[in-house]
């Protein structure tokens, strides 16, 4: 499972979770969603699931799991 | 004549207590004569019924603050005059929009702007049309005595919960200081209407842009031609037969039905309509009228005249329909109107205005 | 003991799960990068943490605020404008046991509302204010607002806001915690950053815990970005708010809970 799951059809593209990764693990893909905005992809390597893009990101789009 | 009953009780209080008995929980608002013995009661009694009392910082405030307990399913009243329901108006449409019910008593007393301190009736186009945006209605019953006052009071609530909309108990600062026996309503046991909040979401809502305004003016439509339909409310006498019909609501209507009286005894015949609901306005009362009436006759106790334009209205509707009498299909008696801007006419100025009218010196003004 | 999430240990590294709450799941209309949706996400998780999601209702504002309602899955009025603070003392008044916030910008707060929310704080009503605080009116295309601040350019002061004849930036939470004893708890946080946001949810929770208690009104005034009428990217306008904003309103608890440590009830 990912670290971090995604709901590209809320993305706005802009852009403050790719400003503030620790990693720069995200960034906007080459596609767009059906708002016409070019949504965030997480390299899950690089990731490490710090929740800082779940904390800035205004339109709910991460959710992380989580360990238990 | 029939004995009055009940104990003497000023007509504000009277509302107020009414309100309380109809199972009225919360009172915000704002002081203004001649309305506010009815605030200030309420600041002691609502607290004895488990109530809530604020004093607003302003007319505004006050309207809002009634939008928020009516939201909550509380039963809510406030009341004003003049220039302070005019700062009610936008709340008065939201109410409508958000198809909250709620009681506004409005107090009227004379005047444009700050106006007087003088009892009146020239709020009527501003209540039955409303003075806020859109095409809302609010019912409007219009009172005559301190009982009549007290009744209508608990029928207001009723009919804004039914209909869930504004009810407006348009009274007049003669009514409102003045003290009359009054047998005042049972107590009930207050409820909260089932779509108030509760914290629980337990009714939806949809998001402001997201409304369909063709459907809603559809509902809107049926909603109001539902209740011109069903709770239209008039007095009325003499009118099968009168050559002249007095059109009069509240204290001028009760006046009003003294000159009818002494009119008739001297041999006139005149009858008259009193409207107990402005909104709706009592049309079904114009149709029991004798179909050769030469005349209706406005007594109100404003400046330009402005329940002359619902009676002429109804008396071209009404005239329309009888066209097999009528040269061209249409025949609308003419509706006459002297104004008597402010107080209460006294019989003898009533019976003044129906000389002028036989005798050409008032002239119709439709 | 610390270890390296990256690496493959036996150590293992306790990840908290994040997941919006259903309060406000649902897509919002605000613009890219506007600090609206952190701002409603922070109060709706401190809701479900204070067990209070099914027992909150919403007094919305007139503007950018208006657009909460499209997504908001709680009782609410969409209040006339300027007007929440009038209508949360009732629902409040009447409905003493459900947690009643009133949610506005600065304009709605401040400007038209200025009468209606002062005079809440000024008697102590028991519900919370949220504020959120974009130096504009946003919604009606950025005019200026009474938290513009000076030389700032905005629709109606193209040339850059004359404070001399439009006044100083108005700051309320701290009207409050100087004027209003009774008042339980007011503050002022900003969505800026990672860390400003993590303490703006301290100072919401504080607030919001402050209603459950009974201790009297609290407020909290957020600074938010707003890209589209600052003309500027999302990052730009959080650095803005950082560099230009915070100086002419200052972050802190400015009036603080008188029981804190205690037990809310």
């Amino acid at each position: 499972m990912s670290k971090v799951l995604t709901k590209p059809q809320r993305c706005k593209q802009c852009g403050l979770c790719v400003a503030v990764c620790p990693k720069k693990a995200i960034s906007f893909s080459t596609e767009i969603n059906t708002a016409g905005y070019l949504f965030t992809v997480i390299d899950d390597e690089a990731c490490i699931a710090c929740g800082i893009c779940y904390t800035t990101c205004p339109d709910g789009v991460f959710e992380i799991p989580g360990t238990n | 004549m029939s004995t009055v009953k009940g104990e003497m009780i000023k007509g504000n209080e009277a509302i107020a207590e009414a309100a309380i008995r109809a199972g009225a929980r919360f009172y915000a608002g704002y002081p203004i004569t001649p309305s506010s013995e009815i605030m200030e009661y309420m600041s002691w009694r609502l607290k004895e019924v488990g109530g809530a009392f604020v004093q607003a910082e302003s007319e505004i405030a006050g309207i809002n603050m009634i939008i928020g307990s009516a939201a909550c399913g509380v039963r809510s009243i406030t009341a004003s005059s003049g220039p302070g329901i005019s700062l009610k108006q936008e709340g008065m449409t939201t109410l409508s929009d958000e198809e909250l019910p709620a009681v506004v008593v409005n107090v009227v007393r004379y005047g444009n702007g700050i106006g007087t301190l003088l009892s009146a009736q020239c709020d009527y186009h501003r209540e039955t049309r409303g003075g806020g945006n859109g095409d809302y209605r609010c019912i409007v019953l219009c009172p005559s005595s301190v009982q009549e006052a007290a009744d209508l009071t608990v029928e207001a609530f009723d009919l804004a919960e039914k209909y869930r909309m504004v009810s407006v108990l348009m009274t007049e600062g003669a009514l409102g200081q003045m003290m009359e026996p009054c047998v005042l309503p049972e107590m009930q046991t207050p409820k909260r209407f089932e779509w108030g909040f509760d914290g629980k979401y337990s009714n939806k809502k949809i998001g402001i842009f997201d409304r369909d305004s063709m459907k809603e003016s559809v509902a809107l439509n049926e909603k109001y031609n539902k209740v011109k339909e069903i709770e239209q409310r008039w007095e009325a006498q003499h009118i099968e037969d009168a050559e002249y019909v007095f059109v009069a609501y509240g204290m001028p209507g009760r006046a009003t039905i003294g000159a009818v009286e002494q009119l008739r005894a001297q041999g006139h015949k005149v009858g008259y309509i009193r409207p107990i609901t402005a909104w709706p306005f009592p049309e079904k009362a114009f149709e029991q009228v004798n179909p050769d009436v030469k005349g209706y006759i406005s007594i109100e106790a404003n400046a330009t005249g402005q329940l002359v334009d619902d009676i002429a209205l109804t008396v071209m509707r009404q005239g329309k329909k009888k066209g097999s009498n009528c040269v061209g299909g249409s025949c609308p008696a003419p509706v006459y109107c002297n104004p008597h801007v402010y107080g209460v006419p006294s019989t003898k100025a009533i019976m003044e205005d129906y000389s002028k009218v036989l005798s050409g010196e008032l002239k119709e003004v439709y | 003991m610390a270890a390296n999430a990256n690496t493959n240990t036996k150590t293992k590294v306790n990840i908290k799960p994040r997941k919006v709450p259903a309060l406000i799941d649902r897509p919002m209309s605000f613009c890219p990068g506007c600090g609206h949706g952190i701002i409603i996400r922070l109060i709706a998780e401190c809701l479900e943490e204070l067990g209070q999601d099914d027992n909150v209702i919403f007094g919305i504002g007139v503007g950018c605020s208006s657009l909460l309602g499209g997504g908001l899955e709680t009782d609410r009025l969409h209040c006339s404008h300027g007007r929440a603070g009038a209508v949360c003392t009732a629902m409040k008044r009447v409905n003493p046991d459900n947690v009643v916030i009133s949610y506005q910008g600065d304009g709605d707060a401040y400007s038209i509302g200025i009468g209606e929310t002062t005079s809440a704080a000024y008697r102590n009503e028991r519900f919370t204010t949220f504020v959120v605080n974009n130096t504009n009116y946003g919604m009606t295309g950025g005019q200026m607002s009474n938290t513009t601040m000076p030389g700032q350019k905005t629709t109606t002061s193209p040339d850059g806001r004359d404070c001399t004849t439009t006044g100083m930036p108005l700051r309320f939470p701290e009207l409050v915690a100087s004027q209003f004893d009774a008042a339980a708890y007011a503050a002022r946080g900003s969505v800026s950053t990672p860390a400003n946001i993590n303490k703006t949810k301290t100072y919401i929770k504080k607030a919001l815990e402050a209603q459950l208690s009974g201790e009297g009104y609290s407020v909290v005034e957020i600074l938010s970005s707003c890209p589209t009428n600052w003309g500027m990217t999302a990052p730009e306008a959080m650095k803005h708010l950082d560099q230009a904003v915070t100086p002419h309103f200052p972050l802190g608890e400015f009036k603080i809970r008188t029981k804190e440590q205690g037990e809310v009830k």
